[in-house]
This record gives structure tokens, C-alpha cells and sequence, in this order.
């Protein structure tokens, strides 16, 4: 079996529930052995997409394959495929039973021997850190716990694939990492294959080497962490990935990929394919608008001036907003704020490279 | 006036005193193991335990069948389950004699005036509500249960016995409720058990009979020790649901 072969492929998968149309057209191709994240905004369908995917709903539409077979419809199948599966939904719940028995549940459904189950069980509760709560009712367990339950439960079956739904989402800052840990750990010791699906960017983007970006129940894109973060595909993702700076605009001229950009205001240089004429948004990462106090020779194509409105420092960067006619935000390290130094009212030189703009085409 | 006033006010007072003598007659009773009255409360017990127990193993799956299935009028079926819940006792009393009296359908296998034909009928009495509650008490399990289950590998066997489990507690809500159905009717015993001495007379058939024939004292007694049952099972079950 060679390792970019899919376990799990779905073709113009679509789901419709209580007359709406949940998710649309879903080609997806998550390969044996990767950790793919699912990143959108609540409601945009990830649980459902997870839910398909683990054969719990049978989609409107569309097909499923697991390990290249169709799994959209036999029973039988379904069995035997979501028996090499495993789900952590988001609010998980624990039988109530003691620790010892929720985790050997997947097993005893397999029927797996008592002999092979016990020394599963504490192996698995070994690893989430569990072992001293094996007796304890699993109802009795703080959240935390309760995830590493859920995620021991999961992972004691030895799936080949393990759905993880917002593993993270009602959880303090410790457990989070703790869970993350884990979640690293079990990357690192099983060959499985993860899907994530998470809100958080930067959850994912720790976990994961691919993401689907998904919006209104359509995957929008698929591919790498930068691609992801730099170049979305409509203006709504771009508000999700963070992009601050985004100016309307529409393009004046082109030459050689380069364009410049009509907006309110100025004209901005970027690289582009697009034609003259076309209405677009022009997306600028506030960490590529770089501030000097005199203007600067440098290869930056995009210098505007403008007076700082706003100020922000959260821990070891700062988030300066600038009125250049148009509200450009930069990020720029507390430190070059110090010793520049920055303040509300001072003229600043704004400048970006017209590379980093990255230009998506108005709908 | 004053004489008829005079009466009232001791016809009150008797009772009273036939109130207080029938506690301490029930005392009396408890305490000596009264033969008779072991026996008739110790059949009442057994009647009722029976046909819970029966009806027990009739709703469990039953209700299990009928809330892990979907299928039209499932509502409606919930609906008329419900209404049974407040069938009359003599109307169940009045169907199952029909169906055993010597002249009736069953009336060969000779059930009429039975402890059997009590049974039948008490059975008959607390299904509804048994099975009413267990859907109840298996609708009360979370749904993330089921898919949570359902993911882990489960089939539909084991995901439907899972669920059952989880209702456990629930569901002995459904016995005690059919419990105290049972060993509280009077109309279905006396109807198809006949009160008959010895064989299907029921603390509280012997209730009502003794208090046409004046035996306050010994009504009251027996009042009580029917309570005194219902307590000591209300507080076994009690215990098992809270563990």
C-alpha cells in the first residue's frame, strides 16, 4: 500500500436536513496517514462533513469511499468501515460506567478477549494519563478528563482513522494543551490518520500539515497551512484567516502580472492575473505592513503616510492602526515600538510589498 | 335536636376510637405473624411481584422495539399507550372475565376465580403505563449517546442494549409505578379472583370485604400492613436506583 493512497474519498457529497442544504459538493481526499484540519466558522458544517465521514449519516448526496471501496450505502459495509474509524465528537459523553469500562466499550463490541481487552485498556489509559481513575465513575470527571476519556475510548479500538470535532472547544487553557499533547503523541506513536476539525487557525495550523477551508458547507479550498493563510478565496475566508487589510478596488492596469489598483483613495501595486477593470479586494496580512518614520528606499512597491489612530500592545507584539485615507492595520514587535518610538498621532510610513498583496476577485 | 347532635358526636368518637384500635391492631397483627394475615398479604406481595415481573419482561423489549424504530403512527401508539395509563381497574377486570369466564373464548383452560386469572389481569393493568415509562426513561438518554456508541463500532443490538443500560435507573421508575398499580387495585381481583378464602383473597379484596361486614379494626390493619409493603418495596428499589 503506498503511503499517498486516500482512506477516505467522498465525490460531490451533499447533505440536506430539514429541507437546508448543509453541505454541497464536498470532493474530498484525505490520504493514509496525513492530519487534516477542517477550519471554518461555527455553522459552516464541519460536524455533519465528520459525521458523514464516520458513517454515523448517510448523505443526500454523493458517494463515500473508505480505502476505496463505497461505503455511501450497505449496511454490512458501513459496519465493518466505521469499525476501523473513530469519532470524538465535541461534547463528549461517557457512558455511565467506570473509566476501566468506557474505554473498553469499542472492544467488548468487537469482541476483543477480557485477556486483550484489559491489557489494551491500560496501556490506553496509560498514555492519556489515566490510570489512577480507572475505577472512578467516568460521569464523576471534569471536563478535561472527560475529553481524555472520550479520546482514550476512541483510540483504544487502534483506528485507522480518528475524527477529532473540536477536540479542544470547552476546555481551559491547560487541558487544551494537554489535549494537544496528546493529540501530538498519538500522531507521533500510531500511524493514524487524523481529521481535526476546529475554529481555531492556530490549533489547526499546530496539528495539521493540510486544511480544508470550509464556509456555508462548501469546501472552498484544500491544500497548505501558507496557501491557506495568504491566499483565501473569497472575502469571507479572508476575514477568517485574520487578513485585517482588506481594500476594495478595481484594476487599472496590468503589465507583466503586475497591476495597480484603483481604490477610494491611492492606487496599490500587486501581482495579479487579473484583467483591467475587474472589481477587486485586496487582502494585505497586517504583519507584511512594515513602519518606518522617514520614508524609506526600499523594494516595497506600496508606501502610504498616515497618523496612527490606535495602539495595542498584547504581549510581545503590537497592533497599530493607521488613518493613510484609507485604515491600514500593521503588526509590528513591541519592541520596535519602544524605540522607534510609536504613538497615537505620530506620522508613520506605511509600506507593503506588492507581493504581499494578495488580490481576489469580487463575486 | 340536642339527642341527634347528641349521637352524632358519638358515633364520631367510636370511630375515632375503631381508628386508633385498628392501628394498634395492625400492630398487634404484625407483630404476632397473624397466620391469615401473613398469608393474604403475603399473596397480595406474590400477585403483584408476578405480574410486575411478568410485565417487566413483556414492556422492556417492547417499549425498546417501539423507540428504536421509526414507522408511522408511532406517535399515535405512544398516545393510546398513554391513555391506558388511567384504564379503570374493573374495566380490565371486566375484559379479562370475558375472556376466561366458563362461557368465554379462554373459558376451557378454567383461569376463572384464579390466582392465575388475577395475574392475567394485573398484568393486562400495568403494561401500559411499564411500557409507557421505559420509552420515557429510554427518549431520556442523551442522543449523543447513541451516536457516540454508534461511532465507537457498536451495532444495532449493542447500541439499543447500551441505551437500555443507561436507562436503567429510569426505567425501575416504570416498576415501582407498576408495583404499586398492582398491589394497590381492588376491582380486577375481586372480579376475576373471586376473593375466595385462602386461595385469591388479596389484602385489599379482604379490605373491602371486611369493611361491608363492619370489621373496621381489621380493615384498617390490613390498610396498613398494604402500605407497610408498598413502603419496604418503595425503599428496596429506591436503593437500587441510587447506586
Amino acid at each position: 500500500m503506498s503511503v499517498s493512497e486516500s482512506i477516505i474519498e467522498t465525490t460531490d457529497l451533499g447533505q440536506r436536513l430539514n429541507g437546508r442544504d448543509i453541505l454541497r459538493n464536498i470532493n474530498l481526499r484525505i490520504d493514509r496517514g496525513e492530519v487534516f484540519a477542517l477550519i471554518g466558522p461555527t455553522g459552516s458544517g464541519k460536524t455533519t462533513l465528520l459525521r458523514v465521514l464516520d458513517l454515523i449519516d448517510s448523505p443526500s448526496q454523493g458517494k463515500v469511499y473508505f480505502n476505496g471501496t463505497d461505503v455511501t450505502e450497505a449496511a454490512g459495509q458501513r459496519l465493518e468501515a466505521r469499525r476501523r474509524m473513530a469519532f470524538v465528537l465535541q461534547k463528549p459523553v461517557v457512558f455511565n460506567a467506570s473509566v476501566y469500562d468506557n474505554v473498553a466499550y469499542g472492544l467488548k463490541w468487537r469482541r476483543m478477549s477480557r485477556g486483550d481487552i484489559r491489557k489494551r485498556v491500560d496501556e490506553v489509559l496509560e498514555m492519556v494519563g489515566l490510570v489512577d481513575f480507572r475505577k472512578r465513575n467516568a460521569r464523576m470527571l471534569s471536563g478535561g478528563e472527560t475529553q481524555r476519556v472520550a479520546i482514550a475510548r476512541a483510540i483504544a479500538t487502534e483506528p485507522e482513522v480518528l475524527l477529532l470535532d473540536e477536540p479542544t472547544a470547552n476546555l481551559d487553557p491547560v487541558s487544551t494543551m494537554k489535549i494537544e499533547e496528546l493529540i501530538t503523541d498519538i500522531i507521533q506513536r500510531y500511524y493514524t490518520t487524523i481529521v481535526i476539525a476546529t475554529h481555531d487557525m492556530a490549533q489547526g495550523q499546530r496539528l495539521a500539515g493540510r486544511v480544508g477551508m470550509l464556509q456555508n458547507g462548501e469546501i472552498l479550498q484544500t491544500g497548505g497551512w501558507h496557501e491557506a493563510f495568504n491566499s483565501p478565496r473569497n472575502r469571507e475566508m479572508a476575514n477568517f484567516v485574520g487578513i485585517e487589510n482588506i481594500i476594495d478596488g478595481v484594476v487599472l492596469t496590468s503589465e507583466d502580472n503586475v497591476v495597480t489598483i484603483g481604490t477610494d483613495h491611492s492606487v496599490i501595486e500587486a501581482v495579479s492575473d487579473c484583467a483591467v477593470g475587474d472589481r477587486i479586494h485586496a487582502c494585505i496580512r497586517s504583519e507584511e505592513v512594515t513602519l518606518a518614520l522617514a520614508r524609506l528606499t526600499s523594494s516595497a512597491r506600496n508606501t502610504f503616510t498616515g497618523e496612527i489612530t490606535r495602539l495595542t500592545i498584547t504581549g510581545p507584539v503590537a497592533r497599530v492602526e493607521i488613518d493613510c485615507g484609507f485604515r491600514l492595520v500593521a503588526l509590528v514587535t513591541r519592541r520596535s515600538v519602544e524605540e522607534m518610538p510609536l504613538d497615537k498621532g505620530r506620522q508613520v510610513y506605511a509600506s507593503f510589498k506588492a507581493t504581499a498583496v494578495h488580490v481576489i476577485k469580487q463575486d | 335536636m340536642t339527642f341527634r347532635k347528641q349521637r352524632l358526636n358519638d358515633i364520631r368518637s367510636r370511630k375515632l376510637t375503631e381508628l386508633w384500635n385498628g392501628f394498634t391492631r395492625a400492630i398487634e397483627l404484625i407483630i404476632s405473624l397473624d397466620p391469615e394475615v401473613m398469608q393474604i398479604a403475603g399473596r397480595s406481595l406474590g400477585f403483584a411481584a408476578s405480574s410486575c415481573a411478568i410485565a417487566t419482561l413483556i414492556s422492556i423489549p417492547l417499549g425498546s422495539v417501539i423507540h428504536f424504530n421509526s414507522f408511522h403512527g408511532k406517535r399515535l401508539l405512544v398516545n393510546i399507550i398513554q391513555t391506558f395509563y388511567s384504564v379503570p381497574t374493573v374495566v380490565v377486570g371486566l375484559f379479562v372475565f370475558v375472556f376466561i369466564s366458563r362461557a368465554g373464548p379462554l373459558g376451557s383452560l378454567g383461569l376463572i376465580f384464579t390466582p392465575a386469572a388475577i395475574v392475567i389481569g394485573q398484568v393486562l393493568l400495568v403494561l401500559p403505563i411499564m411500557m409507557g415509562l421505559t420509552i420515557s426513561a429510554l427518549r431520556g438518554v442523551d442522543v449523543t449517546l447513541t451516536d457516540t456508541a454508534i461511532s465507537l463500532g457498536a451495532n444495532r443490538f449493542q447500541t439499543a442494549s447500551l441505551v437500555i443500560k443507561e436507562a436503567r435507573f429510569a426505567m425501575l421508575g416504570a416498576v415501582i409505578m407498576g408495583f404499586g398499580r398492582a398491589i394497590s387495585e381492588v376491582g380486577l381481583s375481586l372480579m376475576v379472583g373471586g376473593n375466595i378464602r385462602g386461595f385469591t383473597r388479596t389484602l385489599t379484596t379482604a379490605i373491602s370485604l371486611e369493611t361491608s361486614k363492619g370489621e373496621i379494626e381489621l380493615s384498617i390493619a390490613l390498610g396498613i400492613i398494604l402500605l407497610f409493603i408498598a413502603l419496604v418495596v418503595n425503599i428496596v428499589l429506591n436503593r437500587l436506583q441510587q447506586r
